[in-house]
């Protein structure tokens, strides 16, 4: 039905510089003209998110007409005749860039986007040399909001282009920033004008990937890093996130979707970094705890008929998806898994059994860890996540600041040797990979989970649990029935396992909404808190789009497939520190080192 | 002074019918196509200053397939200069009621609402009890088109049509992109005719005295009176129902004190016309258009004073949003600011021309466009005031 209606659409027929085209209808000029491969210069435009309107950067002229349309509002309509660069918009979109540079504080050199801002490639193109208005930067009493551990808020170099307000209010569903005031003091802010740190920002990272200039930018932790690996005295020790192997190569030259494990194993050793180790470890670590937890609130539930159970259970990795339902369903924290997320499992792990095994006094570790995210800065900073009696997780950087270290080192990526990760903590499994796309920890754990109750290998062909892979933008709901399964598991025989993965909190969100309003009936929630899962987190390269992101996905499912082990629960290592360290999932020791507890907080 | 005095009208503000909403209880027996080639024949254009002809708008709006629909009064009298509305709401509020009406009955809409200025609160009392006859006579007559009050805020911005049903929504009131027109998707997404106070009324009295009778006034142009809101240096202040097209040197002959230097017509988003251009001017839409402001200005006023004050304004009440509003009007205010000190050199004013006209091209809404009409015509006009 919908592939009929969408060939029905009527044709609509128009002009653009001498060219002829026709497109559907409803079709915006923009996107006519890129039909054409004719680029028409936007800022406040983004695919990902509504039409504003609001920039005029990408104003055309239209015969006839005496005002000059905005080309990404505008629907094309029969026999339009359009100029994208007559002398006309030249000079109206040259005003309009020299407008935005006015109230922009424009010291790029000092500028953390120095080189990779839009309005600087504006700027370029349009050449702007000669500053044809008032600096009006004065006029404005700016103050930074740098009180955050994961984003930082200059307000100096905001272009209002509403890029962040509609990103957090309509792929998260957050609205932390909105716009305040009118006219000449209108600007992005949030409730009350607090901090970012003491309003609803789940530290996402979203606004960040979106935000054209150096308005919103992580915390970067580069030069605590460089000093680390320059003492001495320390031992610094790296963990990568699964997300980042699949990304890192866009920060440095390369088209999405490229792998580039080894080469990022290789360049980290050569900046120094004394044990180059993998996330991914405990993201298995993280299925066999989570599965166990999960088998025992079904137990309690299905078995001993407990009414305090909380289910469904909600995963507890991404640290974005934390904050939010702290905030926003306060009543709902039971339901969490008490695991950590794979990063503070690693940090616990690392200043405790790496140090014992490796005969290291923990107080001259440092741990570092690389991740597609922002929240994770705002993780490791939890007062909570101390549980090796230090720090456990001293430094947090995103793939985009891993970037900058290697560029910073001169090392040539793309030439790289692929290098293997160190050991220990360093063995990883593709069920450990795919953690980094959304539907990933719900198929890790049906991988464990079903292969603990029943003896057998799940029934998927190549271990592809294709029907919990979610989409972006949509929440996916799948069931799994338990049949024949092992005597000590009996009461789970005949039981259909609901499940529910949901990508972006904005459909995190309605999913909540559905448990609260007992609409839902779910066992098991995945949820991750940026579009996409972590592939497309608040932490990875710049530009991000629909494509940049299924790119990404393709890449983390070819690196599942290409790994010889596929299920946590037979990664070597895991099994190894069950065996020397941790006793048994859910023992002692995983309590202390492994598991935590969360905050409610409120709304405003 | 002049000896012809100009043609006072009594269109608007005349004596109600002894009987109430007698007009409305005749008119809505007529069909909706009769009503609109009445409409269509008067000529009448609305009244709020861009002069859109009234029955296309409303044509329009009754063709969009939609099951709600809904009529809006813009009481959102914002424009500096503008005080008739206030009047009309005050004295003839039964006019601008029936008028809403005979829209709700001819585009099918369910609801109106007149979206009343925040400062003009202190209305609210007898409007509201004029509002709760109206609605009892309208389900008397079998109408079903209650109407209600919605309360402003104090943007001005809030008087653009778009804006405004942002704010009726609940939203920050900022501009729309346009196309869609509310004439298929405005308060609600919803088919809408949004019209100012006066149009109502005076659809109200076309229906009542016919349109050969309502074309006897004004030009072939400017069909009918407008109601003036006429300030500034001159000896009698106050609310003027005057016949469209009128020249302007006539109108300063009757309100001018003598010593007039020029006249803003159109209040701040208006046209400001010289005195050498008085007599060349035509008041009405084939000349200079106004929603009803002219404010007089004697040779004792600064014409940068009175253009840095229109700057400051629409630097305060520009919604933000789009680039050339937000930070043009900046860059105009602080730009004659510097050329009046010197920091700038005079030619640097015709940067500024420039810029206005970008933003005239370029801005989301109205009100980012009709900057450059106060900018350009005070700037060339009177130069010399700019600089020294």
């Amino acid at each position: 039905m919908k592939n009929t209606n969408k060939d029905m659409k009527k044709q609509i027929n128009l002009t653009i510089d001498g060219i002829e085209v026709g497109v559907d209808e409803g079709t915006t000029i923009l996107e006519a003209a890129r039909k054409l491969n004719i680029h028409i210069p936007t800022l406040c435009y983004h695919e990902d998110l509504c039409v504003a309107g609001n920039c005029r950067v990408c104003v055309v002229e239209q015969e006839k007409v005496k005002s000059l349309p905005a080309a990404c509002a505008m629907p094309v309509s029969e026999g339009m005749v359009i100029h994208t660069n007559s002398m006309k918009v030249r000079l109206a979109r040259k005003h309009i860039v020299e407008l935005l540079l006015s109230e922009h504080h424009a010291d790029c050199t000092k500028c953390y986007k120095n080189g990779i801002c839009e309005l600087q490639g504006l700027a370029s193109q349009m050449l702007t040399g000669d500053h044809l208005f008032l600096d009006l930067v004065p006029d404005h009493k700016y103050t930074i909001d740098m009180f955050n551990t994961a984003i930082i808020k200059d307000d100096s170099r905001c272009i209002r282009c509403q890029r962040c307000v509609r990103t957090c209010e309509e792929l998260q569903a957050v609205s932390a920033l909105g716009v305040a005031y009118r006219g000449n003091h209108m600007k992005i802010s949030t409730f009350f004008e607090h901090p970012l740190f003491e309003v609803v920002c789940t530290n996402c990272g979203q606004c960040v990937n979106r935000c054209p200039t150096g308005a919103l930018i992580e915390r970067n932790y580069i030069d605590q890093v460089w000093d680390a690996i320059y003492d001495t005295n320390k031992h610094v020790v790296v963990q990568t996130a699964p997300a980042v192997r699949i990304a890192l190569g866009e920060a440095l030259g390369m088209p999405p979707g490229k792998i580039v494990t080894g080469r990022m194993v290789a360049a980290l050793k050569r900046l120094g970094f004394d044990s180059v180790l993998d996330t991914d470890f405990t993201a298995d670590l993280t299925i066999i705890e989570e599965g166990n937890e999960l088998l025992s609130r079904l137990k309690k539930a299905l078995l001993d008929k407990d009414p305090k159970v909380s289910l469904p259970m909600a995963t507890s990795c991404s640290p974005g998806w934390i904050k939010f339902i702290e905030h926003t369903f306060p009543e709902f924290l039971g339901n969490l898994s008490t695991c950590k997320s794979p990063q503070q499992m690693f940090g616990a792990l690392v200043k405790t059994y790496y140090c014992q095994k490796r005969k290291l006094d923990a107080k001259n570790v440092v741990s570092v860890s690389i991740m597609p995210c922002t929240a994770k800065k705002f993780e490791a900073n939890r007062p909570e996540m101390r549980s090796s009696g230090y720090k456990d997780v001293d430094y947090v950087l995103t793939t985009r600041e891993l970037g900058i270290m290697i560029k910073q080192a001169g090392l040539d990526f793309e030439s790289l040797p692929e290098e293997h990760f160190d050991s220990i903590m360093g063995a990883s499994t593709g069920a450990a990979v795919i953690f980094g796309t959304t539907g990933g920890v719900m198929e890790a754990a049906i991988r464990t989970v079903y292969e603990v109750v029943t003896g057998r290998e799940i029934p998927f062909e190549g271990l592809n649990i294709t029907p919990v892979r979610g989409t972006e933008g949509e929440v996916r709901e799948a069931s799994l029935k338990l049949e024949k399964v092992k005597p000590e598991w009996s009461f789970l025989e005949g039981v259909e396992l609901k499940c529910v993965v949901a990508n972006g909190l904005a459909h995190a969100k309605k999913v909540m909404q559905d448990v609260k309003d007992g609409k839902a009936n779910y066992h098991f929630i995945e949820i991750m808190a940026c579009p996409g899962g972590c592939l497309g987190g608040g932490g990875q390269p710049i530009p991000t789009n629909k494509d940049i992101r299924t790119k990404r996905k393709q890449a983390i499912y070819e690196e599942d497939m290409g790994m010889s082990i596929r299920k946590s629960h037979e990664n070597p290592e895991v099994q190894l520190i069950y065996k020397e360290f941790l006793g048994q999932p859910l023992g002692h020791k995983s309590h202390e080192l492994l598991h935590t507890h969360y905050t409610p907080r409120k709304r405003y | 002074m002049s000896e012809t005095k100009l043609k006072r009208v009594d269109l608007i503000f005349g004596e109600y019918s002894n009987v109430k909403y007698k007009v409305l209880t005749d008119t809505i027996k007529r069909s909706n196509d009769e009503i609109l080639d009445d409409l269509l024949e008067s000529g009448l254009r609305g009244r709020g200053g861009a002069g859109f002809p009234t029955a296309m708008k409303w044509r329009l709006t009754s063709q969009s397939p939609s099951a709600e629909k809904y009529v809006i009064c813009n009481a959102d009298e914002g424009e500096p200069g503008t005080f008739k509305d206030r009047e009309i709401l005050t004295r003839v509020p039964r006019k601008v009621l029936s008028g809403m009406a005979i829209c709700g009955k001819v585009i099918g809409a369910q609801r109106g609402y007149i979206y009343l200025r925040g400062e003009y609160k202190f209305l609210l009392p007898d409007l509201m009890k004029e509002i709760e006859t109206y609605n009892e006579h309208a389900k008397s007559i079998g109408l079903d088109f209650p109407i209600e009050v919605r309360l402003g805020s104090g943007a001005y911005i809030c008087g653009e049509e778009s804006a405004l049903f942002e704010s009726m929504e609940g939203n920050r009131g900022e501009p729309r992109n346009k196309p869609p027109y509310p004439t298929t998707s405005g308060y609600m997404g919803k088919p809408t005719v949004i019209n100012n106070v006066e149009t109502f009324v005076n659809v109200m009295m076309i229906m009542r005295l016919g349109p050969v009778q309502f074309k006897l006034l004004g030009t072939t142009d400017s069909r009918g009176s407008k109601v003036f809101s006429v300030s500034g240096d001159t000896p009698i202040p106050g609310i003027y129902e005057l016949e469209l097209g009128m020249p302007l040197d006539r109108f300063v002959d009757e309100f001018g004190d003598g010593d007039t230097k020029a006249v803003q017509v159109g209040g701040a988003s208006g046209f400001c016309v010289p005195r050498k251009k008085f007599k060349d001017t035509v008041i009405g839409f084939e000349g200079v258009p106004t929603g009803g402001s002219m404010m007089l200005f004697n040779s004792s006023r600064s014409m940068y004073n009175v253009l840095h004050n229109y700057l400051e304004f629409f630097e305060e009440e520009s919604c933000g949003q789009c680039t050339p509003c937000r930070v043009g009007c900046q860059q105009l205010r602080k730009g004659i600011e510097a050329v009046k000190k010197g920091d700038k050199k005079s030619l640097y004013l015709d940067q500024l021309l420039k810029l206005s006209e970008s933003m005239k091209l370029t801005a989301k809404c109205g009100l980012g466009q009709s900057v450059a009409n106060s900018f350009s015509s005070i700037v060339y006009n009177f130069k010399e005031e700019m600089i020294y």
